[in-house]
């Protein structure tokens, strides 16, 4: 009967390990990549900071990081996740590979956002007496925060879909669920479920995103 | 005060290098409102950003109340910066800003107390007219309100020097009239000195003492405002000053006389030209005109065909009653 393999505990479970994996990771994720998103974009042609070397080295190391399968990051990140939390399963073990697969991607996209910044703004500013950090601190991140927030809810998403490959070296969660026992056991009814709840998850990230969005768009 | 001395600054592009400023020697006086014109392209607005050097001229040096600007390090720079304000044709205010926080934000940049702040922008948003509007985004406003803000935003830490950079050039004329007879009371009451790029001529007879014509990143002409649009000298200001008016003059008589009065002042509202012609009995004809106020002083410049009599009687008595003649034909 559908359903019947079901153990609503494990789901719970596993469904509050994907939660957890994606906080933890989402949030590591937007230390990271905010930081390297406003070095790309300060360092970039013509803008505050110019500096060609650091940038050409910034957007290499991130498009090397982006051009890495996710699954192939996650078996190639094992030894360094061991180094990192002393382990390489459960929740833990997989934060590291799910930070180091989305920071790049979140950091792309914040600089896309503050390119969307107009130059009029910051050579107000820079007329004020603003200076560089004061630029970046009040008018860039300011500005661009729908932005910003846009692009982490994109990257939340992302990462909701790497914690379920995840779920392949051992990280629990989810996608675990859904390959141990809905795949390999051949048990429809935890796949169904456990995709349905992923579903949710999307759905609702999204819907907060946007919202967040145009609460703090003034535009 | 103002200096610029063999100030030149190029741009390079794919298409080659570009002079956008040549060799540009300029002062301002200091509480002197100083108009800059030119077509779009003869480096106003690269003038006017090395003012502050937003723009960082390749050769010469930038004079601002007696500071060598190019020789400032950086934090000497910024507080030179804050003596200078500056407005903006698109206004450059932050969105993400409510009116009274972006007032606020060259003192929050400068470091100022809470409480100095809000006393300051309370003061300036009185001054402006713009307490009502102090909660609201800059999306909520119109055109002339944001220049207004813009221009409290500029005020914030005393400058005494404001720039505009085509500040009234998004805006419409009743608007534009309702900046311009704000920066001009600015200008009274504070002795704040103005530079204004434009490339409208009507703002430069509204507002400006002093005019300087630019072409091809040079000065072409400069001088007292009156004297520059009266008495063109170059061949650019002819045509700047062209542009707009009526083209309805021509074709021209054939054979009379033909003359450019000027009159300057009071004379301008007395009826010259008529009792010149009584008295001589040489009649005229208006080929074109025009009558309106620089800054200071009502002027009026008529283009007449002289008929009848002794045209040199009429422009001997016309000269005697103070109205500048000029003989074109």
């Amino acid at each position: 009967m559908f359903g019947s393999n079901i153990d609503w505990t494990t789901v719970a479970e596993a469904a509050g390990d994907t939660l957890l994996m994606l906080v933890a990771s989402l949030a590591i994720t937007v230390i990271l990549g905010l930081p390297l998103g406003v070095a790309l974009y300060a360092t970039g042609r013509g803008r505050i900071l110019e500096n060609r070397v650091v940038n050409a080295l910034l957007s290499f190391v991130v498009n090397v990081l982006r051009s890495v399968p996710f699954i192939i990051l996650l078996i190639v990140m094992l030894p360094v996740t061991v180094l990192l939390v002393g382990t390489s399963l459960g929740v833990a073990g997989a934060i590291p590979p799910l930070v180091v697969g989305a920071a790049p991607f979140y950091a792309r996209l914040v600089e896309t956002a503050l390119r969307e910044v107009e130059r009029g703004m910051i050579e107000a500013t820079q007329a004020m007496g603003g200076t560089t950090w004061q630029i970046v601190r009040r008018v860039l991140l300011p500005e661009a925060l729908p932005g910003l927030i846009a692009g982490a809810t994109v990257t939340a998403i992302a990462l909701v879909g790497y914690t379920a490959m995840a779920g392949v070296v051992g990280a629990g969660g989810l996608g675990d669920l859904a390959i141990r026992f809905g795949y390999q056991r051949f048990q429809t009814d935890v796949m169904v479920v456990t995709v349905v709840l992923l579903l949710v998850i999307v759905q609702i990230l999204q819907v907060l995103g946007d919202r967040w969005v145009a609460r703090v768009s003034h535009r | 005060m103002i200096r610029l001395e063999g100030v030149t600054r190029r741009f390079r592009s794919p298409a080659g290098v570009r002079l956008a400023l040549d060799g540009v020697d300029l002062t301002v006086a200091a509480g002197e409102v100083f108009g800059v014109v030119g077509r779009s392209g003869a480096g106003k607005s690269t003038l006017v950003r090395t003012l502050n050097l937003l723009e960082r001229p390749d050769a010469g040096r930038v004079w601002v109340d007696d500071q060598d600007l190019m020789g400032l390090n950086p934090a000497a720079l910024r507080a030179a910066r804050r003596r200078i304000g500056m407005i903006f044709q698109h206004f450059n205010l932050l969105h993400s800003r409510t009116i009274r926080d972006n007032i606020a934000l060259p003192l929050v940049l400068d470091g100022r107390s809470r409480v100095e702040i809000a006393s300051r922008v309370d003061e300036l948003m009185e001054r402006l007219g713009l307490i009502e509007h102090a909660r609201k985004h800059p999306a909520q406003l119109s055109g002339g309100q944001k220049q207004r803000v813009g221009i409290a935003r500029a005020l914030a830490c005393e400058p005494s020097i404001l720039l505009c950079d085509e500040a009234t050039s998004a805006l419409d004329p009743e608007t534009t009239e309702e900046i311009l007879a704000l920066l001009d009371q600015l200008n009274l009451d504070l002795g704040l000195t103005l530079v204004l790029i434009t490339h409208e001529m009507e703002v430069v007879r509204r507002v400006c003492d002093k005019v300087a014509v630019m072409e091809a990143g040079k000065i072409v002409e400069t001088g007292a405002t009156a004297d520059v649009f009266l008495k063109p000298q170059t061949q650019a200001t002819r045509s700047l000053l062209a542009e707009g008016e009526s083209r309805t003059a021509t074709p021209r008589p054939v054979g009379g006389t033909v003359a450019r009065l000027v009159f300057r002042g009071e004379r301008t509202f007395e009826p010259v030209l008529s009792r010149v012609s009584r008295e001589t009995g040489v009649d005229h004809a208006i080929l074109a005109g025009r009558i309106g106020r620089f800054r200071d002083q009502a002027y009026g410049q008529l283009e007449v065909a002289f008929a009848g009599g002794d045209p040199q009687v009429a422009i001997a008595r016309l000269r005697a009653e103070g109205v500048e003649v000029e003989v074109v034909s």
